[in-house]
């Protein structure tokens, strides 16, 4: 055969994710799983939210409440004030509680056991953070692959990103060898502000840390907000990860979850570059 | 898509969501799980104690930080008789008994308690449901007073046992209580508190005194005080696992 022929591009096995990356990712998974179902049963115990040291109880900036309708209940949700009928769902499923029972651990209400879910996997959770963190940042994986090139934060450069990713349009070859600046962006904003921050507002909920480091209580405006903060700190940690989860579905999901469990994944390169 | 198909997913579905409530309810009732989960709070309980300052003082709020919503949990109005009758009598017949392993088992009246060595504070109490409220406690310092009643050398424990019944079908075990280490018991925050935002301790808060232990959450501050007993181990008291609450599931160290 001559030269000629048109080159097909070829699928390689390209190393992408090192082991600790791996395990501290499912590991992380798990315990953020459980700490969400079990967070859930803890705040259905007082579905309602403040700012401050303490409870204003006449007017909390979030609550979920069931009020009587004819000869049943509707579940009504209150945001800054605002009204929405969340009958089946938040305030009202089948009975009154915040969130409904498929999205607590135990199911039932028990604020006991959710509490010890929760404080079981918080400790996970903690543990494998710091050892992902330590080793991301003395590996320089956190360097090399996350932070972001002065390049890259260009306004200019964003907008493609943005738009490519609004058109599910991923970066092929070459290009994907690489994590692009969004997801720069997302893991580091997980990795070292909402995943860090879940652990700092916990811990200003504790009354026997708070003795011991009062100054959480400065930093986070009083208690009542770390509370706040941990419950929205906490839904947007929930729309990463529903953004992660379609991203991987929609930009080839056996590539990326075998990237995942084995490290390799496969990019398409054009035959001339061998 | 068909009513039909439409009627078959969502049945799927709710199969599904059903078999996972069931597969997590099941693991919650575990014996074994429930023991391992378990370990996590006795690492938080030692953790807390080998990197905080045991002495660390719970912070204080300005008069102005007093919540005037403050928040009443737990019994509200004890229905036992023996409580109404002091209730009746404005508590002029209360005694609070210091007794147990102690040289000196002490019986106080409301006069003697108040003319003990007292402290006043304003700090947040944090209920394990998630709300906080902010009061102002006077009280008689539990420290001294277990130097008073002199405290043996097997003591480990305070036991606070209280009137209110807040489970009537438990029976003898019904009773609320709790119980604190030494290092809690001595804290200098640690009171007998007998008024509330400069006035009497209402009812509902636990009159005629209640126990302020402010580094922890508030079902550690049992109210409506009958009798404070120093132990060495806590299994032969009720339940025991140390409070009416702990006997329910909830940490023997409500500190988080």
């Amino acid at each position: 055969m001559s030269g000629s022929t048109v080159v097909k591009p070829r699928k390689v096995l390209v190393a992408r994710h090192g082991l600790t990356t791996r395990i501290t990712h499912w590991i992380n998974a798990l315990a953020l799983s459980m700490l969400l179902l079990s967070g859930l049963q803890i705040f259905n115990a007082h579905p309602a939210l403040y700012w401050g040291q303490a409870s204003t109880f006449a007017s909390p900036w979030l609550a979920m409440t069931a009020e009587p309708r004819g000869d049943d209940f509707a579940g009504v949700t209150t945001v800054a004030g605002r009204r929405f009928e969340t009958t089946g769902v938040l305030g009202y499923s089948d009975t009154p509680r915040g969130f409904p029972a498929w999205a607590t651990l135990p199911s039932y209400r028990s604020l006991a056991d959710g509490r010890r879910w929760h404080f079981f996997f918080a400790w996970m959770f903690v543990i494998n953070g710091a050892i992902y963190l330590i080793t991301a940042l003395l590996g320089g994986h956190l360097r090399r692959d996350l932070w972001l090139k002065r390049a890259e934060l260009a306004p200019r450069h964003l907008l493609r990103e943005i738009i490519d990713h609004a058109q599910l349009r991923f970066p092929k070859g070459e290009e994907a060898r690489r994590y692009n600046a969004l997801q720069k962006g997302a893991y580091l904003s997980m990795a070292l502000v909402f995943l860090p921050l879940m652990v700092a507002t916990g811990l200003t909920m504790s009354p026997g840390f708070n003795a011991a480091a009062p100054w959480l209580l400065d930093l986070f405006g009083g208690r009542q907000s770390a509370r706040s903060l941990h419950f929205i700190s906490a839904a947007v940690i929930v729309a990463f990860v529903i953004v992660h989860l379609l991203m991987v579905v929609a930009s080839g999901p056996w590539n990326n979850i075998r990237s995942m469990i084995t490290g390799r994944y496969a990019i398409e390169i054009k035959g001339a570059d061998q | 898509m068909s009513a039909d198909r439409r009627r078959w997913l969502k049945g799927a579905g709710a199969s599904l969501a059903g078999l996972w409530l069931a597969a997590c309810d099941r693991l919650n009732e575990t014996p074994a799980v429930r023991a391992t989960l378990a370990r996590a709070e006795r690492l938080t309980f030692k953790v807390q104690r080998a990197t905080t300052d045991r002495m660390a003082l719970a912070r204080e709020y300005p008069a102005e930080a007093i919540s005037a919503d403050f928040r009443a949990n737990g019994s509200i109005s004890p229905g036992d008789a023996d409580y109404r009758a002091l209730l009746a009598n404005d508590f002029r017949d209360w005694r609070l008994v210091v007794d147990g392993l102690v040289s000196t088992p002490l019986s106080l009246s409301m006069a003697e308690l108040r003319a003990q060595p007292s402290r006043s504070q304003i700090t947040r109490h944090d209920c394990v449901e998630g709300w906080s409220s902010i009061g102002k406690w006077t009280g008689a310092r539990l420290g001294p007073l277990l130097d008073r009643a002199g405290l043996s050398e097997q003591a480990r424990y305070i036991v606070f046992h209280c009137y209110d019944t807040l489970d009537p079908a438990a029976g003898a075990n019904g009773r609320y209580y709790e119980s604190l280490d030494l290092i809690d018991a001595y804290h200098p925050q640690t009171i007998l508190a007998y008024a509330m935002n400069d006035a009497a301790l209402p009812v509902k808060h636990g009159a005629p005194a209640r126990l302020r232990v402010e580094r922890q959450l508030g079902y550690k501050q049992a109210k409506y005080l009958m009798r404070i007993e120093a132990v060495a181990d806590l299994a032969h008291i009720s339940g025991g696992n140390g409070g009416f609450w702990e006997d329910r599931g909830y940490e023997w160290y409500a500190g988080i």
